[in-house]
């Protein structure tokens, strides 16, 4: 009976840790999204339960002739999709090159990569924007685009390259004998079997410009090129209390997409970041 | 007395060495070699390189060395630029020279060898079949070397001139100080004083946020997995919410929960207890703030590792202690925290280079402050977000954040060398 007791009670609490954490984990969640319905703009009349709670601030974005949240949706969608298609391309191609073939420099060219990953692009953000200036790539999309694909191209590189590793040798050393040249032995056999992780990278890469505010930030001077990040930064950092309500249902409405798209896929992709870290 | 001999042993004359001494043009030697469209190719491109670059790269050599002579014409900044531009061109195509020299002699070599010559459409497929990889290096090499190897050559070699706010292009030159720049660092007090600050608030930030989350992602981890405890599914989906929604829109939020004033944790909860914690204006509070902060952001992805781990720990191991009748807490520490921490030890090592350059949370949360009496950074500046307020606040320091960037590309490899020597190709040669 004691035994039985003891277990109930020890379940018990293990509930009560959970609940505390669904509060923490929650509660700024929830804030945001009820500060997003207040009528107001400001935060310091905002509540979190809002005593006339309207869709204003949504509408106010899509409406509103003075909001560019439309033109920066299309923006951020377009270097997305572009950076996406790009990366993916060109790691795969890459990853494809140093997982098969030995070739003068590949040793070196491995551990440059591997202490590349790990350089925060903040340590050369003034030679970029001077360099940037000086070939016209400043506020442009074209700009931004190298910048993730390149900029992402190590990581990503690394991730691709230790999948393939997994993929056996014999199928394609098995394709050359029948005669199958590099390129067919890529498309044909690599490339449909390295999807997993090629998907992560699309994934990823995809979500990049949704997240980051830094690079757009140095690069893009007018509003009208603006992406969604900058733009929503912008709000909060302009006035910190007069967009507020604004800032946080242009934020939900970003934030909600990709939470979603995030947890369908939580296993696919922690299984293929862990393969692709541990095994590199 | 063989004279027939020689005269059968001609091809083998076919010198090696003067293929390389010919090849000193590029192009010659191959041509020596009888590959007649490489060779071709080869000294008509070097022939072009030799005509259009020596009176530019000449240029750029001596306007990185002089960094301009009047303001009115020369800009320092372009002048770098374009100076460290063509010092890499030069050091690649110097690559591309040697590479010429063995090229002609390995030749040279198969032919002396008796190695057939390859037709000129052999040679063809060759050249395609061999060089397929370098199509592919060489130019996402050049890219690398443009985006992210420049930037940071530039970066160091900012930190030997005296580019700030009071002495910046195109009003002024550039000049050259050597070492000036990192003496003034460790030896003037307001600098001397920042420095210490921030790189010991770097040190305390990585170690106690980075040991934190993890310590409670592995705790809510080892007690979700419980047997008993139902709903795992629902309670891993919440968990995991915090890395699911973009932490660049979180931090904000959380930094406006934060605010003293009209914050939600002073308004809305900590009232009710009568105080009224001063969270970004007091650099102690602050302090305590982000590393709640990014607890709360970093746990869901230890806690999904551990998770992983956790359900691929066989049974038997856990059986079998029961039969020796150990207690929980002994198959807690001889089984499971073992093969947590075998299992995912590199990953969590990343955890505190990640941290470690979390310019993210510092900056959108508080920026750095708040401000410290005496100190040119804010009170939870890390390294590099004190860069980046060097570099791009109204008062720009562009010398000294370049003089911190290196202090901070040296822990950065630090980190790096770990990793260089958990790959496998440090042990197994044969994997690469």
């Amino acid at each position: 009976m004691g035994r039985k007791f003891k277990s109930r009670l020890e379940v018990a609490g293990i509930y009560l840790v959970v609940l505390v954490m669904f509060a923490v984990i929650l509660y700024p969640l929830l804030w945001a999204a009820g500060i997003s319905l207040n009528t107001g703009t400001s935060l310091f009349s905002a509540k979190m339960i809002p005593d006339n709670a309207s869709l204003d601030n949504y509408r106010w974005l899509f409406t509103n002739p003075r909001s560019d949240y439309k033109i920066w949706y299309r923006n951020t969608v377009i270097v997305a999709l572009i950076t996406s298609v790009c990366a993916v391309s060109l790691v795969a191609l890459v990853g494809y090159v140093i997982s098969r073939f030995r070739f003068a420099g590949r040793k070196y060219g491995i551990y440059t990569f591997l202490l590349l990953q790990m350089f925060p692009v903040i340590m050369g953000m003034v030679a970029i924007y001077l360099l940037f200036n000086l070939v016209h790539l400043l506020d442009t999309f074209a700009g931004l685009i190298i910048l993730y694909v390149i900029g992402g191209l190590p990581m990503n590189v690394f991730l691709v390259k230790g999948y393939m590793d997994t993929i056996p040798r014999e199928l394609d050393e098995s394709a050359t004998m029948d005669g199958a040249g590099h390129l067919r032995v890529f498309f044909r056999i690599l490339l449909p079997l390295s999807r997993p992780i090629l998907a992560v990278v699309a994934l990823f890469t995809f979500m990049a410009p949704f997240m980051d505010f830094l690079t757009p930030r140095i690069i893009l001077r007018s509003q009208e090129k603006y992406t969604l990040a900058l733009g929503l930064y912008n709000f909060v950092n302009d006035a910190f209390s007069n967009n507020y309500t604004i800032f946080a249902a242009g934020a939900i409405l970003i934030a909600l997409p990709i939470a979603v798209i995030f947890i369908f896929l939580q296993k696919f992709l922690i299984s293929g970041l862990a393969d692709g870290a541990t095994k590199g | 007395m063989q004279p027939e001999y020689a005269d059968d042993k001609r091809p083998a004359a076919h010198s090696p060495r003067a293929a390389m001494l010919l090849s000193l043009i590029p192009g010659l030697g191959q041509l020596y070699n009888r590959r007649y469209i490489k060779g071709l190719l080869m000294l008509f491109f070097s022939i072009c390189l030799a005509i259009a670059l020596p009176v530019p790269l000449a240029n750029g050599i001596a306007g990185l060395i002089t960094l301009g002579s009047d303001p009115e014409i020369d800009d320092s900044r372009t002048l770098m630029v374009e100076g460290l531009l063509s010092l890499i061109v030069i050091v690649l195509l110097a690559g591309f020279y040697v590479f010429n020299l063995r090229d002609a002699r390995r030749d040279a070599m198969n032919i002396s060898r008796g190695v057939r010559i390859a037709s000129v459409r052999q040679a063809f497929q060759d050249s395609w079949q061999h060089g397929f990889p370098y199509f592919i290096i060489i130019p996402t090499f050049i890219m690398l070397v443009m985006i992210v190897i420049f930037p940071l050559i530039f970066m160091i070699s900012l930190a030997f001139t005296d580019y700030s706010l009071y002495n910046s292009p195109p009003a002024h030159l550039l000049h050259w100080v050597g070492f000036e720049n990192f003496k003034e660092l460790f030896t003037e007090p307001l600098w001397a004083k920042s420095l210490l600050a921030v790189l010991s608030w770097t040190v305390v930030w990585t170690l106690l946020a980075t040991t934190l989350q993890i310590a409670l992602g592995l705790f809510l981890a080892v007690m979700v997995n419980d047997s008993r405890v139902r709903f795992k599914k629902l309670i891993r989906t919440v968990f995991i919410l915090p890395w699911a929604v973009p932490s660049f829109m979180t931090i904000l939020v959380l930094s406006a929960m934060f605010n003293d004033t009209f914050g939600a944790l002073n308004v809305d909860i900590l009232s009710h207890f009568g105080v009224s914690i001063p969270w970004l204006t007091d650099p102690t509070w602050a302090r305590v703030a982000i590393i709640l902060v990014q607890i709360w952001l970093g746990f869901p992805y230890v806690f999904t590792l551990f998770t992983g781990v956790l359900q691929s720990i066989s049974r038997e191991w856990y059986e079998a202690a029961d039969v020796d009748g150990g207690t929980r807490w002994n198959k807690f520490r001889h089984i499971t925290f073992p093969h947590l921490m075998y299992a995912t030890a590199p990953l969590l090592i990343m955890q505190y280079a990640y941290n470690f350059n979390n310019f993210n949370i510092i900056y959108l949360f508080n920026k750095g402050g708040p401000p410290v009496p005496g100190q040119n950074s804010g009170a939870t500046d890390i390294l590099i977000s004190w860069v980046y307020s060097l570099t791009f606040s109204e008062n720009s320091n562009y010398k000294m954040a370049a003089v911190i960037s290196i202090i901070m590309g040296i822990v950065v490899a630090g980190f790096a060398l770990y990793q260089f020597r958990r790959t496998r190709s440090f042990r197994e040669e044969g994997m690469y």
